[in-house]
């Protein structure tokens, strides 16, 4: 860890969690004090003053799955630009997904993402493993040489792809006991999505577009439940997308299984008819269902049985994406946006209150992956990993200005409330006027 | 369809599948609107249907028995045929359709071409726009390339065929032959037989069989009816002679040998045998009924040579009925738009 | 000639009533046979109009010369010159007689001659159907102003007209009655001028 040179702030007035607002003074990268005993603390006198009237504070958000493209991929993403967009989006942390090439399958790999991450400064980034060589599925990788490099890898996941073979699924979960690390599932049968394009139903017959059937994804998490169960192990449901998926997992934690699932920010607001024009942009895998999916995600999401929100943010160069449907690369950017997002779908209905936004964004993904400096309470003595946010403004989504290498937002021209004001890590401002990053 | 998801995305609350949706056409007083282009067969209402097959009547009539088959209406535009996919049938017919409107006709055909060099759709239509095509008749293995293709050309796009999703002029020389042998549509029970999964001619003549007010009902093994067929406005069965007995026209769809290794049939024997015309089902028919195919046929496999060549079959005048339909169509988009009320020529 | 509508104050005139038109057709088909003699001849009548007067002028022909007179109809619709200028046109019929137009004496039938450009059309129309020997033209009303060097051989009415006037033709089978109007422009000094003017 780098020693953090900042200088001291104190941030006057912002709502933590919404409720009362108080003064939170930030100093050797920790709060330091709170409430009255901010403003009379000596370091209060050096400190850069922050007027936070009307904004929330919540703790920094922790994103389990995001795609930052290098190594391989520099063209539509890199660890340094990734990082950006995540600090705007109010992330102090956030979790790689291994689909690089070379593939995140060793500690070669995941050690340079790591280090990449540290050196850029603007994110906590940690690696996620693969769990098999190349994730071709066929062999394990060397899951305990990754738990044991510097990254500390304690998340595996193939995603992209599924782990199908159930005997290797089962030898995945069994082996990362050793280390308390967690699979992350990217829940496809191969054999019932071959050329898939976007979700099995009546727009997919009336667009001449391959089937995705939802039961593709929810057969394999009844099977990994079952199997967690059977080797006590842990798993997380990565991008949970059905109606049906919700049941079983809902099902699962009833009899005790220790499973986990996400959902992402577009799976809870857009649907299956955004295909129709045929913009590749709406192409994402699992792909966007119907609308009676998006009801029952966020119901699950405010319940309980979704754990978390994980943006599974996906650049892709414009080449990948402005062309036929089925030539397109399935992805959509996220991290910008994700707060937004969950404000709109989630926060304004009031199926969530700003508690229940850090409890999803924040405090249980960073549960999930391990950490212990992220989605911690906002209270003294805890790292300075914050988020200020103006929940009253709003803003218009262009992909041209997002902080991300690549464009391909679905959110193209929407304007989505919310608006991160600043980010901090480690008491650091790293995003928001006078950042490193143009906010 | 395309029709119906506007209808969906503009007003209803979001449910699941509960009754189907209104068919594609608006009203029956609904005026003539002839789209910038013709990207489906639901991008057109009743009275324009109508419009464009009545078009098509008097071109023929134009051209009936004249040695000089050929018309200057188009003399100066250009139409530039951009096969993506193989198709000599459709492209010979397009081709002629311009030619005989006297338009410039240029051809891309896959091999040979910077298509098949993997020139990407984009860069292909800015080579297009550079060239001042003033129509584009686009046949593309991808369903929804030539919607994104109008987005980047200022002519206007047909669709030739694209992917599994829709082949529009198909239905209209399909509808065109059918008025000519059975009068309007209204109330006609017309059977459509085989793989409508991956049928694009199969989505357009739904969309505009039921525009133009016959009652369609689509004849497959469970495994080629797509998800989703139920919201459709037609009726479904697998018993095709239960279906045929006195349907005014059958309408065998092409069905790929190919589709068994996604285990869509077992064997191409029993496809035949449970979803084959031959003569004993071609005898189920009412006594004027029609068999149409859009080609190219698998003779022996959805249909047998003898009801292909046989009386009743339609095939041959289907594709004649192609360029006079495609000459219509080449003929309305390139001349505008026009708003006119009722729906007579 | 279609009939536009007229929004400007303006003053209507019939030219021709019914009994006009009817004596007007007569005294065309008896010009036709002067000049062609015992030779048959083909009507072409040019749509929407002109396909209603050839028939009438057809009955006529039969009539007087106690032998039946080919008609027919021949949309120019598609070999109009200004096609780009206008949405698409309604395509109308095109039904030769069965014998044809090669080595026939044609006449084109139509309701007003004006720039000239529809009997232009017609022509590169009707070369595409066959080689007639001789074509001719009758019209109704001939109202000055061509744009091209065509000329009629029958002329129902020389009605001469300036840039503003329009013609209107009116047809029982169509219109319901048949009349033939010169509507003319009232040239207008203002709000003052055109309410003392009144309606008109």
């Amino acid at each position: 860890m780098r020693a953090n040179s900042a200088a001291a702030v104190l941030i006057r007035g912002a709502a933590p969690y919404g409720e009362q607002p108080l003064d939170l003074l930030l100093a050797g990268g920790l709060i330091v004090a709170t409430g009255a005993a901010a403003s009379v603390d000596e370091r209060a006198a050096a400190a850069e003053i922050i007027d936070a009237d009307g904004l929330v504070v919540l703790p920094g958000l922790v994103d389990l799955h995001t795609h930052l493209r290098e190594p391989g991929r520099e063209d539509a993403e890199t660890v340094e630009s990734g990082s950006a967009a995540a600090a705007l989006g109010g992330y102090t942390a956030v979790f790689a997904m291994p689909n690089t090439d070379p593939t995140a399958d060793t500690a070669g790999v995941v050690e340079q993402v790591y280090r990449l991450g540290r050196d850029v400064g603007l994110v906590d980034v940690f690696p996620i493993g693969a769990v098999t060589v190349g994730r071709k599925g066929e062999r394990l990788a060397e899951l305990a040489a990754m738990a044991n490099s510097a990254a500390h890898v304690r998340v595996f996941s193939d995603d992209g792809d599924c782990v199908s073979d159930a005997l290797l699924m089962r030898r995945a979960l069994e082996y990362v006991k050793a280390f308390d690390g967690v699979i992350a599932q990217h829940a496809q049968e191969p054999r019932l999505t071959q050329g898939a394009q976007m979700h099995e139903g009546e727009v997919s017959a009336r667009l001449g577009l391959a089937g995705w059937p939802a039961v593709a994804e929810e057969a394999i998490i009844a099977r990994d439940c079952l199997l967690t169960d059977h080797v006590g192990s842990r798993l997380h449901v990565c991008h949970l997308s059905t109606a049906g998926s919700v049941e079983v997992v809902a099902a699962a934690k009833k009899r005790g299984t220790a499973v986990t699932a996400e959902v992402t920010p577009h799976h809870l607001l857009l649907t299956d008819e955004r295909a129709t024009g045929y913009d590749p942009v709406f192409k994402v895998n699992p792909p966007l269902r119907t609308a009676a999916d998006t009801a029952a995600l966020r119901k699950a999401l405010a319940d309980g049985v979704i754990d978390i929100v994980a943006t599974d943010h996906a650049p892709h160069a414009s080449q990948d994406k402005e062309t036929e449907w089925d030539n397109a690369s399935p992805g959509m950017l996220g991290l910008q946006t994700a707060l937004s997002v969950v404000i709109d779908t989630m926060l304004r209905p009031g199926l969530l209150d700003w508690r229940g936004v850090a409890r999803v964004m924040s405090e249980t993904p960073s549960r999930i992956g391990g950490l212990t400096e992220h989605g911690r309470p906002i209270a003294a003595g805890e790292p300075a990993n914050l988020v200020l946010i103006d929940p009253a403004a709003s803003w218009t989504v262009s992909g041209a200005a997002l902080a991300s290498l690549s464009a391909n937002t679905p959110y193209e021209g929407m304007e989505l409330p919310g608006r991160v004001v600043a980010t901090y890590l480690r008491g650091r401002r790293t995003a928001g006027a006078g950042a490193g990053v143009a906010g | 369809m395309t029709t119906t998801v506007r209808q969906i995305e503009q007003g209803r609350a979001a449910s699941g599948p509960t009754a189907p949706p209104t068919p594609a056409q608006t009203p029956d007083t609904a005026p003539i609107r002839l789209p910038r282009h013709l990207l489906s067969a639901g991008d057109l209402n009743r009275a324009t249907a109508e419009h464009v097959l009545s078009t098509a009547e008097r071109i023929e009539q134009a051209i009936a028995g004249r040695e000089v088959r050929k018309l200057p209406t188009l003399r100066g535009r250009t139409v530039v045929n951009l096969f993506f996919e193989d198709s000599t049938r459709t492209r010979i017919s397009f081709e002629l359709a311009a030619k005989r409107l006297s338009a410039d006709v240029i051809t891309f055909s896959a091999k040979g071409s910077s298509v098949s060099k993997g020139e990407s759709l984009k860069d292909t239509a800015w080579t297009l726009q550079a060239m001042g095509a003033d129509a584009v008749v686009c046949r593309h293995s991808s369903s929804g390339a030539p919607q994104q293709l109008s987005a980047w050309v200022d002519g206007h796009v047909i669709n030739a065929g694209d992917g599994t999703h829709e082949h529009p002029t198909q239905a209209l020389l399909d509808a065109y032959t059918l008025r000519r042998h059975l009068g309007p549509l209204v109330g006609r029970r017309i059977v459509v037989v085989g793989d409508v999964l991956h049928s694009r001619v199969a989505r357009s003549n739904v969309l505009l069989l039921s525009t133009l007010g016959a009652q369609l009902t689509l004849v497959a093994p469970p495994t080629l009816l797509p998800v989703g067929v139920q919201a459709w406005p037609v009726e479904v069965s697998y018993d095709l002679d239960a279906a045929l007995v006195g349907a005014d026209a059958v309408m065998m769809l092409r069905v790929q040998r190919e589709r068994m290794s996604g285990a869509f049939f077992p064997t191409a024997r029993e496809y035949s045998r449970s979803y084959g015309l031959d003569g004993r089902r071609r005898a189920l028919i009412a006594p004027h009924g029609i068999v149409l195919h859009p080609g190219p046929m698998n003779r022996g496999m959805e249909i047998t040579p003898q009801v292909a060549d046989g009386a009743g079959s339609v095939i041959v005048e289907q594709v004649a009925n192609g360029v006079t339909v495609r000459m219509a169509v080449l003929y309305l988009l390139l001349s505008g738009e026009i708003e006119m009320a009722g729906g007579t020529a | 000639m279609t009939v536009s509508p007229v929004t400007a104050p303006e003053i209507r005139t019939e030219i021709l009533g019914p009994p006009d038109i009817a004596r007007t057709i007569d005294r065309i088909a008896h010009q036709i046979l002067e000049r062609n003699g015992d030779r048959p001849v083909v009507l072409l009548g040019i749509p929407t109009r002109g396909v209603h007067l050839a028939r009438r002028l057809g009955e006529r022909l039969t009539a007087f010369a106690d032998r039946p007179t080919a008609v027919g109809s021949l949309d120019i619709t598609l070999y109009r010159d200004d096609l780009r200028r206008h949405p698409p046109r309604a395509l109308e019929e095109t039904r030769l007689p069965p014998g044809g137009v090669d080595d026939a004496v044609v006449i084109l039938v139509d309701d007003v001659l004006y720039s000239g450009r529809t009997i232009r059309a017609a022509l590169d129309a009707l070369r595409d159907h066959g080689r007639p020997a001789i074509v001719q033209l009758a019209v109704l009303v001939d109202r000055g102003h061509r744009q091209l060097p065509i000329r009629a051989d029958y002329v129902g009415k020389n009605i001469p007209t300036a840039f503003g006037d329009d013609v209107a033709v009116h047809l029982v089978e169509i219109d319901g009655m048949d009349s033939v109007e010169l509507a003319r422009a009232v040239p207008t000094r203002g709000a003052a001028a055109q309410s003392r003017q009144g309606a008109v």
